[in-house]
């Protein structure tokens, strides 16, 4: 399904990156209009967050969380590799970015459970 | 005439793309299967022995020109640098026209988009003195002049221009080569057009698109990295927004 | 199709954000211990200046941000270009700055039912 001029990991780091962007562009105005019910209807608010303690959705915030810390990750990847002067071990800091968003990622999930 | 490296007895399914005037279709043929065979050899073989109306390009078939550059099993590269051995999973290839370039026809393409952006990215040097002035005082360890040469080894093949994604989606994308020359002028002290360089590299088409994927440097055959180039082109560019520098 | 412009609101709100990222990654690591209410979040938040000041500006860098990046993706992938784009694109920014401001709004000076 990759094409084979794209299997490499410095494009993956780009999907990767885009991917996240994408899903972080979708959730947010749903994460804004769920906390404006604080003002207007705050029951629902309430009884939508208890909906959060169910595990599958811990598992969709340890997602997000994921997406948000893997597209800063490497969006300070990207900037390092725009403005700093050039280092080989790109792929070492892709590598690294994934691995800090999965900590960071899990940190919450184990605080969350 | 005798056969100077002899056939290994296996042959080769080889779908080699097919196009004249409108849509295309890949065209199968079994090609006899050699040690030390390139792509190219393949792709002679098919013109000499199996069908003499395929159309490909090639010059100086020993990896200076740049000329046969293909895809080859969906990567561009230059087929005279490509050994069968080394690409060929069970006897297959596939070699197909390169890539975010119109087809004329069969294996060869219009390579004029490739060289308008050249021109359109303001890459082209202008001359600050005469013949009458002195040489300019250039020496090699001065850091532009390293700059300008770790970019200048470009043939404009246009195997990166096929590998990069943005150039794929964005028609405007000025495409790596033609940046990358921009570049090694921008370090040139010699050259006096900076500032129409700068405007055309920061326009709709220029150096901000690159989302540095690197598929450029991946495939370059020279082993160029036009991601540096176009990075740099956009440190300058950023500077000379917010005041600083030239 | 970025040009300068645009690119540089990019970077420069994707660099805003950091520490704001940062500090609400570790905020969300904090608060989601032992469950979630709105009286909790509203506890902490209501009548303060400072999280308005934070999340206030949160909203602002990641409407331009977000608005930016779909707009290179819309157009990369989706060919969509010139004033259809345009439109999109500054839909996405203000539905994104008009939903945030409210709900930085709702936790803070809004005064909730409670």
């Amino acid at each position: 399904m990759i094409r084979p001029h794209r299997s490499h990991a410095l494009w993956y780091a780009f999907i990767l990156h885009r991917v996240a962007g994408i899903a972080l562009a979708l959730f947010l105005p749903v994460h804004f209009y769920m906390l404006a019910l604080a003002l207007t209807d705050p029951a629902q608010l309430d009884g939508f967050l208890a909906f959060t303690d169910l595990f599958i959705v811990k598992c969709a915030e340890f997602g997000l969380v994921f997406l948000l810390a893997v597209h800063m990750f490497g969006g300070l990847r990207l900037m390092a590799l725009e403005f700093l002067p050039w280092s080989p071990r790109q792929k070492t800091f892709a590598a690294s970015a994934v691995a800090l968003a999965f900590f960071i990622s899990t940190s919450f999930f184990l605080q969350a459970m | 005439m005798g056969e100077t490296v002899p056939e290994t007895g296996e042959f080769l399914e080889v779908s080699i793309w097919r196009q004249q005037n409108g849509d295309g279709h890949f065209e199968s043929f079994q090609v006899p299967r050699r040690d030390n065979q390139t792509i190219l050899d393949v792709v002679a073989w098919v013109q000499q022995q199996a069908d003499p109306t395929l159309s490909y390009r090639f010059a100086c078939r020993v990896g200076m020109c740049g000329s046969c550059a293909m895809m080859v099993n969906g990567a561009p590269r230059w087929t005279c640098r490509t050994h069968v051995q080394k690409v060929a999973e069970d006897n297959r290839l596939e070699i197909a026209p390169l890539r975010n370039l119109p087809v004329i026809k069969d294996l060869a393409v219009d390579m004029d988009p490739f060289f308008d952006k050249w021109v359109a990215a303001e890459a082209v040097f202008e001359p600050s003195q005469t013949r009458d002035d002195p040489m300019a005082p250039i020496t090699p360890e001065d850091p532009m002049r390293i700059a300008a040469s770790d970019a200048i080894e470009c043939i404009n093949c246009a195997v990166c221009y096929a590998a990069c994604d943005v150039v794929a989606a964005n028609p405007d994308y000025l495409g790596p080569a033609a940046l990358n020359r921009a570049w090694s002028l921008v370090n040139d002290s010699r050259d006096d057009g900076q500032d129409a360089r700068l405007k055309a590299v920061s326009a709709e088409g220029g150096c901000h698109n690159c989302h540095a994927q690197q598929g450029c440097a991946r495939y370059c055959p020279n082993e160029l990295n036009p991601t540096v180039s176009i990075s740099g082109l956009k440190r300058v560019t950023a500077k000379s927004l917010l005041g600083w520098g030239r | 199709m970025l040009n300068l412009h645009l690119y540089m609101a990019q970077r420069l709100t994707a660099l805003i954000m950091v520490p704001l990222t940062i500090g609400h990654l570790a905020v969300m690591i904090y608060a989601v211990q032992d469950g979630l209410s709105v009286a909790e979040i509203l506890a902490r938040t209501q009548g303060s200046l400072a999280w308005f000041l934070f999340y206030g500006s949160f909203v602002v860098a990641v409407s331009i941000h977000a608005a930016i990046g779909m707009r290179v993706i819309l157009f990369e992938w989706l060919g969509i270009k010139g004033a259809v784009l345009s439109a999109i694109s500054w839909g996405l920014c203000l539905l994104l700055l008009g939903l945030g401001a409210r709900a930085v709004w709702a936790v803070t000076f809004a005064g909730a039912g409670i």
